[in-house]
Parts: structure tokens; C-alpha cells; sequence
């Protein structure tokens, strides 16, 4: 492929590509992220490519491997066009099936389709299934139809449209100028407003500036970001491009988590691409702009998701955060005017500058506009990625797309923002999504993970977890937050064993308040929201730990004691070959019993026993019954 | 040996101490641990303090400064798997290696480690054995994934 050298070369090749789509040409889109390739995607795609041999149909039919669709719980994931059929749960004994049926006959396949477990209806389009309609994939939407190792397909769709616009149409302050009218605010978490912080690194004094992608992802249960980088990455650099143009920097960086083997390959794939075609280097489309981009790995540590951490990583230290002023953006990486913002941020520039500020501020509330991506996980029907528009109720995101909690279980709260944010219990769903309204109820925006919690998850342990992560996490400098966490962590493992005694909670607020107000960075200052924002709404839990001790989720190991009932038992054995520590005992037709010395109460017993005896039962609060008598212990069958 | 390794990585970046944690990644990935060696002959190349080279070695986590195990078991205890039970998982896993999260037997059979969120939320709880992820994992699958790298 020859170097584009004007904004005619690039339309010829937007053209060319396609108008060589045929948009009746059958087509089987295979989901390759990391969630559908984890449950054997792979397989399938080469079935597919084999299959479509063997049958003679490779002239007809394209089969494409994507980016992450988003509904990972289905995985892996099939989309047949033009119909846009979706099969899920895909395996590599349906391929021959779905090639002759469908691709060749146009049938579908029932056993393939969603099933709504409600209804029990079954959708065959994928805009039908409801974890999809009532989603605005504005930004994730091209994850689904083009091999992100492929340039020609981002092309094909537009891209790089919008960098040719800012380059030829438009001068750096107008393109500062759109982006602030569009009201977009950084995607990472804090939701600073993106075009002022172009603007504050455009006006710094300097010769030289930076452009960086932060994709550190590490809040836990959060992976949009992932998928983006995996799934479209030329996106990104489009929007890293435009970026740079409009601050005027000629390098950047990508800081990626060396966790995401496959975002890395796949960005480093697309670099190559990009430098072919001549979107990186000198004289870009010929217009006189000219920028690199360095991939750097980040070598797990969470802080360094923080702008000023990130920047020392970079330079190859300890990734501790600098105090604030001077901000990057006068002073960054290598004591130069930096712009750090988070992938999903860059995605949507290119977005901005082809449609428009005023298409992309017409989404939304007031304060937050256009999509946002989050990942809908934990106690959930519907794992997956949800690209939601701004305003939309918590609600609607649990019950219509993620359709509600499985096993009949009780919804319980909800926790945004990562390790930073809180909790939103059951009164507040029908909160708005947005930076502004998730503050006001004690949480946050954060990157977009929304992790769902039912009735069997204990709100102090939530607590314990994250500040136990948070300390793990802290990077050490600031003696609030490195030792402040340390002894929350410890009161609160105290409480979950049933040790908590009177005054911990006020000791828990007062360490809590002491690292918000004298940490240096967002890391400390948050660190104690997940323990306030619990104690805020379920301060009845955290008593019944403390003063019954009792924990009514039935989850902290400390507080509760398995017992099997033995009127229920029924001798099948089962949760006595699978007791990992010979804590149950019995026989053939003997009752089982737990022997309370060996058991360490790890629950293999409980989620072994079959549903329809439940006898195994975990008690909390209350003193265990005294064991059946050894003559009782025979079960003597009832003959009909 | 492992000065050859090292001085390969090195060159690769041409001897740049501001790629250091570059370096290092890439040569945990190849020798699976840092050494006393390694470090040292990382100082020496990149003219780099000794102290700084133990800071960073302890700072990030995907360094070790002992031998990791044959068989590497990650355990994800992002949140998602976190309420979805990883810890159950994680208790059985320990029982069975003795190991507690972050050691290694003394057969270098294997290391057990935790991570944070492997971004697999929707298999939650999910265990990763030498890069192959095993997911929706109960106590007892987990052990019997386990038995599947003796």
C-alpha cells in the first residue's frame, strides 16, 4: 500500500474501500476479544474459515473476526449479515450447521437464538435482543463490524475522515473551540471537561508537547477500555492525532496495561498500519503536520492510572504521583507540556469532529453529554459492555438491558466508580446517569464499571475488599493513605471475623477523613469513599457485625457455621467426597454430619448440596444445634 | 547466559535508563524472575543506581525477585469475581498447594498469585493457568483445573 500524501489520496481510498463492500454479501462476524476468546472463539472462527471451504462458499462469503460486541455472557458471539442474525454460545460443532442452514439456506437456527428468560421469547436480529435496543453504540457501535487489524475497514466506515476535516478545514483553535462546545468530559473518571484541557497545554510555554492515551485501566470489573483498545484502536489514534494537531504536539505515548496482551498487540498492529499509510509521521495527508506515537507497558501497579504517577512511569521510574500544580499540562512528561486523557475520551473525538458538537450535545444532561460505555458485571443477567446515552436511569441500565438479577435473587446495591466510588442502594436506581448526579449520591462516574451486587454480598466485606485492594495498591508516599488504609483494613477484618467492638465505626470515619483531606493524590483522597459510602446506606449492616455478630449476607467466613439439617440429609455423598479438608462425615445411607475441627467453613458442602435438598445451612447469629444422635444417624429408605 | 539475555533487552532499547521498566518487563517475561545478576547487570549497563533497580523491581508487581513456579495460577479477584466467590476459589487453590498468594513451592511446581481484574467479568470467578483462562469456576472446578498441571 503507497503512502497517502494528500486529502484526495485519502478520499480515492475511502471510496474505493467502499464501494467494494457489498452490503448484500453475506457475512459472519465472530467476536475475537478477550472475553469471547476465552470461551473458545478461536475454535470457532477457524471452524468457520474451514467449514466455508469445505463447502465451497469462500467467494461468497467473508467470515471476519471484530472487537468485542460487548454481551461477553453469551460469548462467543456470531453475527450473520445482511440479516444481522445473532447466534450466541457458539461452539464449533454448530458451524456446519450454520453454514449450510444459514448461510446457505437463509434458516435460522432456534437453539442459537436468545432466549428472553422472562418470556422466554426468542430474538433473532441482534438489535431485537433487549441487552442490545436499548443501547446508543455510537462509539463501541464499529467494534462489531470491522477486524480492528485491518486499516482498510476503518477506512471503509469513514475513518480518519475526521482527522483529514481537522487538518484541512479547520486550525488548532477551532478544533479546541468544538470540542468545548461539545461539552465532552474526560471518560477516565473525573470528568474534567476535555477542550479546557486542550486548551491550558495548547497556551503553555513550550517547543515541545506530548499527547498520552492512558489506557491503565485498573479499576477492577472495568474493561471497557480494553475492549475499545482491542477492538478499535485506530480510533484512538485518530482522536490522539486530532488531539495532538489541535494542542500542538508531535509525539505521544500509549501507557498500556501489560495485562491486556491482546490491546497491546492489536494497538501495536494498528500503528504499523497507520504508519504505512502515512497517518504517523512527517507531513501527514501532506498538510505539514507530523507526529509519532512510543508504546509503553505499564507494569501493574493501580496508581499509575493517575496522570502524574503515569507520567513517571513513563520516564522510567517508580510510578508515584507529584503534586499538583504544576499539572501536567505545564509542566508533564519530562518536565514538558503534557495532555493525558483516557481511551475511551480519545474515541470519541473523532466522533465530535465528524458530526459535529451540537449532534453530540444534543445527548445527554446538562453537565454530562453523549454516551458513556460501562461494564455491567457481578450478580447480573446480562454480563457485558453497555454503551449507554448520559441521563439514563440506573434502573433501566440493571432491569432493561442487563435484565435483572439471575436465581431469583434480591437486587441489593450497585457500586460505580471503582475502588474511588460507593455504593447506590435500591431507593436511588432511578438516579440519572452523569458525572454530576452519581457525585451527589455519594459516588462517582469513574471509569465505567457498574458492578452488581444481591442479597448475598456483604456490604462490610465490599468495604474490607476494596480498602484491602486500595492498600495494596497505595503507593506508599503519603502516610495517610499508606498507613491510615492499613489500619482501616485491619478494623475492618476485624469486623467481618466477628471481633468489632464498640467506637470502630468512629475510628473507621476518622482515619477515613484524615486520608481524603492529606493525600497527595486522587488514590488517597478517594480511598475511604467505599467504607463511607456503605456505612452511609447500610450502617445496619455494619452493627449486626459488630454488636450481634452476625452477618446478614450469610458471607464472612468469621461469623457464620455450616451445619447440614438432618431431616433434610439424604446421604448422597456428594458433599463428603468434595470436602476438601474431611470436615463432613458420614457413609452410605448415614446421615452426614460436619466435623467442626476440620471444617474452615470454605463452603464446598453448601454449593455442592443439590437444590432439591438443601441441607446444607449456614447460620449466623445463632448458637448451632446439638448433633443427631449417632442411633439416628441410619437412613432408613420409605418404600412406596 | 542470562547476561546474554539481559544485554540483548538492553540493546533493544538502546541502553535508554528511562526504558528501564521496559527493560525489566521484558526480562522477567524471558528469565521468569529477576536475579541478583540481572540487576546487577542492569545497573552496570544503564549506569543506574542500584537502589533505584531494587525500587522499581519492588514498586510493580509484575516483577519477582524469586523464581516463579513451572505452572503460574493467577487468580482473579477483581470485583466482579470477587462477588461472584473468587475468594472461595482462591481458599480451595491454597489449600491444596499450600500456598498462600504471592508464594511459590519449594519444587518451583507452582506460584499462586492474585490479580486485579483480568477484564473477564462476565466468566467471573477466573482463574489464569501459564496464559490459559478457565472460567464460571465452583471450589471444585477450580481443583480440577488445578490437577490438569501436576
Amino acid at each position: 500500500m503507497a503512502r497517502l500524501n494528500s486529502r484526495e489520496d485519502l478520499d480515492k481510498l475511502t471510496e474505493g474501500l467502499a464501494s467494494r463492500n457489498d452490503p448484500h454479501m453475506p457475512r459472519v462476524s465472530v467476536c475475537a476479544g478477550s472475553g469471547c476468546l476465552a470461551c473458545g472463539s478461536k475454535e470457532v472462527i477457524a471452524a468457520f474459515e474451514s467449514e466455508i471451504d469445505k463447502q465451497g462458499l469462500s467467494t461468497q462469503v467473508e467470515v471476519k473476526s471484530t472487537g468485542c460486541h460487548g454481551f461477553c455472557e453469551k460469548g462467543p458471539i456470531v453475527v450473520i449479515d445482511p440479516e444481522e442474525t445473532c447466534y450466541l454460545q457458539v461452539t464449533p460443532k454448530d458451524v456446519p450447521e450454520i453454514a449450510t442452514q444459514t448461510l446457505k439456506d437463509k434458516q435460522i437456527i432456534e437453539r442459537l437464538l436468545y432466549v428472553d428468560p422472562q418470556t422466554g421469547e426468542k430474538s433473532t436480529n441482534e438489535n431485537d435482543i433487549p441487552f442490545y435496543k436499548h443501547q446508543k453504540r455510537l462509539v463501541f457501535g464499529p467494534n462489531r463490524t470491522i477486524n480492528p487489524r485491518s486499516i482498510d475497514d476503518y477506512i471503509a466506515i469513514g475513518g480518519y475522515g475526521a482527522l483529514k476535516k481537522a487538518l484541512f478545514d479547520m486550525t488548532p483553535d477551532t478544533v479546541i473551540e468544538e470540542i468545548k462546545t461539545s461539552k465532552l468530559r474526560g471518560r477516565g473518571g473525573a470528568g474534567f471537561p476535555t477542550g479546557m484541557k486542550w486548551e491550558f497545554a495548547r497556551k503553555a510555554q513550550g517547543d515541545q508537547k506530548y499527547v498520552v492515551v492512558n489506557c491503565d485501566e485498573g479499576d477492577p470489573g472495568a474493561y471497557m477500555d480494553r475492549s475499545l483498545m482491542e477492538g478499535n484502536p485506530h480510533s484512538v489514534l485518530e482522536g490522539l492525532l486530532i488531539g495532538a494537531y489541535a494542542i500542538g504536539a508531535s509525539i505521544g505515548a500509549v501507557y498500556i496495561r501489560q495485562e491486556y496482551p491482546l490491546a497491546l498487540q492489536n494497538l501495536e498492529v494498528a500503528m504499523a498500519q497507520a504508519q504505512e499509510y502515512g497517518f504517523l509521521g512527517d507531513n501527514i495527508l501532506g498538510s505539514g503536520f507530523s507526529f509519532t506515537v512510543e508504546v509503553h507497558r505499564g507494569a501493574g501497579a493501580f496508581v499509575c492510572g493517575e496522570e502524574t504517577a503515569l507520567l513517571a512511569s513513563l520516564e522510567g521510574l517508580a510510578g508515584e504521583p507529584r503534586p499538583r500544580p504544576p499539572f501536567p499540562a505545564q509542566k508533564g512528561w519530562w518536565g514538558r507540556p503534557t495532555n493525558i486523557n483516557n481511551v475511551e475520551t480519545w474515541s470519541n473525538i473523532p466522533l465530535i469532529i465528524r458530526d459535529g458538537a451540537a449532534a453530540f450535545a444534543s445527548i445527554g444532561t446538562e453537565g454530562s453529554k453523549g454516551t458513556k460505555i460501562f461494564s455491567l458485571v457481578g450478580k447480573i443477567a446480562n454480563t457485558g459492555l453497555v454503551e449507554v446515552p448520559m441521563g439514563i436511569t440506573l434502573r433501566d441500565v440493571i432491569y432493561k438491558i442487563g435484565g435483572g438479577i439471575p436465581d431469583g435473587k434480591k437486587f441489593k446495591a450497585m457500586q460505580t466508580g471503582g475502588p474511588s466510588g460507593g455504593c447506590i442502594p435500591e431507593h436511588l436506581l432511578d438516579l440519572q446517569v452523569g458525572f454530576d448526579e452519581l457525585g451527589k449520591a455519594g459516588s462517582m462516574m469513574g471509569s465505567g464499571g457498574l458492578i452488581v451486587m444481591n442479597e448475598d454480598t456483604c456490604m462490610v466485606d465490599l468495604a474490607r475488599y476494596y480498602i484491602d485492594f486500595l492498600t495494596e495498591e497505595s503507593c506508599g508516599k503519603c502516610v495517610p493513605c499508606r498507613e491510615g488504609l492499613r489500619q482501616m483494613h485491619r478494623i475492618l477484618t476485624r469486623i467481618t471475623e466477628g471481633k468489632g467492638k464498640e467506637g470502630d465505626l468512629e475510628l473507621l470515619e476518622q482515619l477515613g477523613e484524615t486520608a481524603m483531606e492529606a493525600s497527595l493524590c486522587a488514590l488517597g483522597k478517594t480511598a475511604p469513599n467505599p467504607f463511607l459510602s456503605t456505612l452511609r446506606y447500610f450502617r445496619d449492616e455494619y452493627e449486626a457485625h459488630i454488636h450481634d455478630k452476625k452477618c446478614p449476607s450469610l458471607a464472612c467466613k468469621g461469623l457464620i457455621t455450616h451445619w447440614i439439617d438432618p431431616t433434610k440429609c439424604q446421604a448422597c455423598m456428594l458433599c463428603l467426597k468434595r470436602c476438601p479438608t474431611g470436615g463432613v462425615d458420614g457413609g452410605k445411607k448415614k446421615i452426614h454430619v460436619i466435623v467442626p475441627d476440620n471444617c474452615t467453613q470454605c463452603g464446598t458442602c453448601f454449593e455442592v448440596c443439590p437444590p432439591k435438598y438443601n441441607a446444607v445451612i449456614r447460620l449466623t447469629g445463632v448458637p448451632v444445634p446439638p448433633p443427631i444422635p449417632e442411633d439416628q444417624r441410619m437412613l432408613v429408605k420409605e418404600t412406596a | 547466559m542470562t547476561t546474554e539475555v539481559v544485554d540483548r533487552i538492553i540493546d533493544k532499547y538502546h541502553g535508554k535508563a528511562s526504558a528501564l521498566v521496559q527493560i525489566l518487563l521484558e526480562v522477567q517475561k524471558e528469565c521468569r524472575w529477576l536475579s541478583a545478576e540481572v540487576l546487577s547487570r542492569l545497573a552496570e549497563k544503564l549506569e543506574i543506581p542500584m537502589a533505584r533497580i531494587k525500587h522499581i523491581a519492588t514498586f510493580y508487581k509484575a516483577f519477582s525477585l524469586v523464581p516463579k513456579g513451572r505452572h503460574e495460577v493467577h487468580v482473579c479477584v477483581g470485583t466482579a469475581c470477587h462477588v461472584r466467590g473468587a475468594h472461595r476459589v482462591l481458599d480451595v487453590l491454597g489449600e491444596l498447594t499450600g500456598l498462600a498468594p504471592g508464594e511459590t513451592d519449594q519444587d518451583l511446581n507452582y506460584s499462586l498469585d492474585t490479580v486485579n481484574c483480568l477484564g473477564c467479568c462476565a466468566l467471573g470467578p477466573v482463574m489464569v493457568v501459564d496464559g490459559d483462562t478457565h472460567g464460571k469456576l465452583s471450589q471444585a472446578d477450580a481443583a480440577r483445573v488445578l490437577k490438569r498441571y501436576e
